[in-house]
């Protein structure tokens, strides 16, 4: 089949109809998972800090350093997290947090090292943002900093901290974050060391179609290069409690408040509704021509909107989010279990296995 | 495999039992959402629906014991509760003179062993009274069945005297599954699919309008569904009466026959199939607080052409677990449905064009 362009792409994401994208990604997630399953991986999500100097205006999870709910995770806590993980079948632990002033790349080694003195699992850590700051914080490359970290054990790297790859939407989103470019050199860097990741993509918040567009683009472009890209995780932006929904609120034109008249404000957000989801979905599924796997978000979308994704492009749940799971504390709006996970894919109409990081069968239900 | 369907389809031909099971039974999601499509856009072009509303749920004492219901209980129990009519009045004040003020109450609630026909008709006309501009949707046919059991009147004399006393349409709830079998696991003490049926055409042959359910995902077979379609589509016929039909997906919690959610992609089937079978329906609702306003908005593209209300305070498929707000604002309607490529339309209970945002 002739690769999508640019061009192409941008007017089926303008101007196609819903159900005619879906179904063109359904047929390509046919041809490369004919077998009819569905795969997700038991891991947990481990913030070491939520301490950030970033603040991006779309997150609700950074605090300063000096913020009574300021925290850095203490070695019993994170063992005590990854025994409870092994226990419940995990292979994985997503290892993130925030870009903390007084952590140098001594606390991220020992880190490691401990970690893996104890345990045989998997850790997924550090997205680009992180990589950056410690080789910054150090005076050393980008390449050096992956290799120290991975020779004290870790083994693979999330997609974060992509957000959206153009700069004109992350100068508004996220202005001290890196850019674009330094994204995508920290990811090609850890493949070119034979370390694999993901690649995210966060959108409804102020871009455009082009801007997704390309997005898409630098993705492919880089994945034609290294191969090293496992899965590609699109998800909304969740307006609750940031910076960008407060600005937003003194706005015109957004969803949830009261306006008597809308129609002539157009949002300043463009808050990603359930049928933007699965267009954007169903044309990453074909404009990534070169990705195996897309993730259904199923902690933004919810159960039931990612069982519809599985007929939009995707083919993997992603991740049972155990932290959501153990954590059961009030406020937590999803508490989905690994069976409730298995039994969404079930009736939605394949066949459920674990996975582990590399999309390597653990097993099947 | 759906070929004829397709053919039927198109040329505005009627489906029959086989191709409604086949429709079920198939997994071509696409053509299924293209079909439900092109019928939806038949009868209401691009428009989508949706209307400024409230819920009251006078009671949750009830003297059926329903398997799947989470929300009923005994009097004197735990969580039991009942309004008085001023309770129920100054509820209505507080949304009636709001900033966008709702134009119908959905009214349904437990069957209170203690409550007399009188009862129910002084609630309405209270309401009528005070605000008589306000629709009045109000009660399932479960529940007329039930004022005519106390008060010894024929289902055509109660529905008279409501008439008289304000009520202006009826709900479509209470249908549940009319396949008998099913019906009896589900909800034995409630009156039978024959009886829903019957008082539905009394309701029709008063002159009154009424939506219809079918509560789906639950013991059923894809038979059973296709069936209730069809009794509904022969009714249908014979009296024109039904404005919408609404599928509710069945909540699993907190009651006694447990089970699982539907799959967003059966809920969306679901409406699909409704759209294509009840070719004698006008509309065909995708109710928001049950499917969630994800899935909701979605179903606009299989079939759907009503989000139903903004709602407020919505007591039932919470009490079994549902996990969507108990309220959307107008702007989110609007927004939803836009973003959906669809015309938002607020409309009144009867679906006159209140508003069209163009």
């Amino acid at each position: 089949m002739n690769r999508i362009d640019k061009a192409s792409a941008l007017e089926l994401l303008k101007t196609s109809d819903l159900l005619e994208l879906g179904s063109m990604a359904d047929e390509i997630r046919k041809e490369l998972h004919p077998e009819g399953t569905v795969t997700f991986v038991v891991d947990r999500n481990i913030n070491y800090t939520n301490v950030c100097i970033n603040k991006c205006t779309f997150c609700a999870f950074y605090r300063e350093a000096d913020s009574p709910d300021a925290y850095v995770l203490s070695r019993e806590a994170l063992f005590r997290k990854i025994d409870e993980t092994i226990a419940l079948g995990g292979t994985q632990i997503l290892l993130q947090g925030g870009l903390h002033p007084d952590l140098d790349m001594e606390y991220y080694i020992e880190l490691l090292q401990s970690v893996k003195e104890r345990y045989q699992i998997n850790v997924h850590g550090f997205s680009p943002p992180e990589i950056t700051y410690l080789a910054e914080k150090h005076h050393i490359t980008i390449r050096e900093t992956l290799m120290t970290l991975k020779l004290a054990g870790l083994d693979s790297i999330p997609g974060g901290g992509a957000e959206l790859l153009s700069d004109r939407v992350r100068e508004v989103l996220s202005p001290k974050k890196i850019k674009s470019s330094q994204w995508l050199k920290v990811m090609e860097e850890a493949h070119r060391i034979g370390m694999r990741t993901t690649a995210t993509m966060m959108f409804g918040s102020i871009e455009g179609p082009e801007d997704i567009i390309e997005h898409l683009e630098a993705l492919r472009n880089l994945q034609d290069t290294t191969g090293g890209f496992t899965a590609f995780i699109p998800w909304s932006f969740q307006p609750g409690n940031t910076e960008l929904s407060k600005q937003r609120a003194k706005g015109e034109g957004q969803r949830a408040k009261d306006k008597s008249e809308i129609t002539n404000h157009p949002p300043v957000i463009n808050i990603a509704t359930a049928v933007d989801y699965l267009r954007i979905l169903a044309l990453s599924r074909m404009y990534l021509d070169n990705f195996n796997n897309i993730q259904a978000s199923w902690v933004t979308q919810g159960l039931k909107l990612a069982q519809v994704a599985l007929r939009f492009g995707a083919n993997d749940f992603g991740s049972t989010m155990i932290e959501e799971n153990v954590v059961k504390a009030a406020g937590v709006s999803y508490i989905v279990s690994k069976e409730d996970i298995i039994r969404a894919i079930q009736r939605a109409g394949f066949k459920a296995a674990q996975r582990d990081t590399y999309y390597g069968l653990v097993r099947n239900f | 495999m759906l070929e004829s369907i397709k053919d039927k389809v198109l040329s505005g031909a009627r489906l029959n039992r086989a191709d409604a099971l086949a429709l079920f039974e198939s997994d071509d999601l696409f053509t299924i959402g293209n079909l439900a499509s092109v019928s939806a856009a038949a009868r209401n072009g691009r428009n989508a629906y949706f209307i400024i509303n409230r819920h009251i749920n006078p009671t949750n004492i009830c003297v059926n014991r329903c398997k799947f219901c989470a929300f009923s209980r005994s009097k004197g129990e735990e969580g039991a509760f009942e309004l008085t009519t001023d309770d129920i009045i100054s509820r209505l004040e507080a949304s009636f003179s709001s900033k966008h003020p709702i134009t119908e109450v959905h009214i349904v609630g437990g069957l209170h062993p203690e409550w007399t026909f009188d009862h129910y008709l002084g609630i309405l006309s209270a309401i009528k009274k005070k605000f008589p501009s306000l629709a009045i949707k109000a009660f399932t046919a479960v529940e007329i069945d039930y004022m005519s059991r106390i008060s010894g009147l024929p289902p055509e004399a109660i529905f008279k005297a409501l008439k008289q006393s304000g009520l202006d349409l009826m709900p479509g709830g209470g249908a549940e599954i009319f396949a008998e079998d099913t019906r009896n696991k589900l909800c034995p003490e409630k009156i039978s699919g024959d009886r829903w049926l019957e008082i539905m055409e009394t309701a029709h042959n008063a002159g009154i309008k009424t939506n219809a359910t079918m509560l789906y995902s639950h013991l059923e077979s894809l038979g059973d569904r296709v069936d209730h379609l069809l009794k509904l589509r022969a009714l249908q016929d014979d009296t024109g009466g039904f404005q919408a039909f609404i599928p509710l997906a069945y909540h699993p919690v907190n009651n006694e026959i447990g089970g699982f959610h539907s799959s967003g992609i059966d809920d969306l089937k679901t409406i699909a199939i409704s759209r294509l079978v009840l070719d004698n329906f006008q509309h065909i609702k995708a109710y928001w607080i049950m499917l969630g306003e994800k899935i909701s908005q979605v179903a606009l593209f299989f079939g759907a052409d009503d989000l139903d209300g903004t709602i407020i305070e919505e007591k039932i498929t919470h009490m079994a677990g549902g996990r969507t707000g108990e309220c959307m604002t107008r702007d989110e309607m609007v927004y939803l449905i836009r973003k959906a490529g669809k015309i938002p339309v607020e409309r009144d209970a009867f679906y006159n064009h209140l508003r069209v945002y163009k």
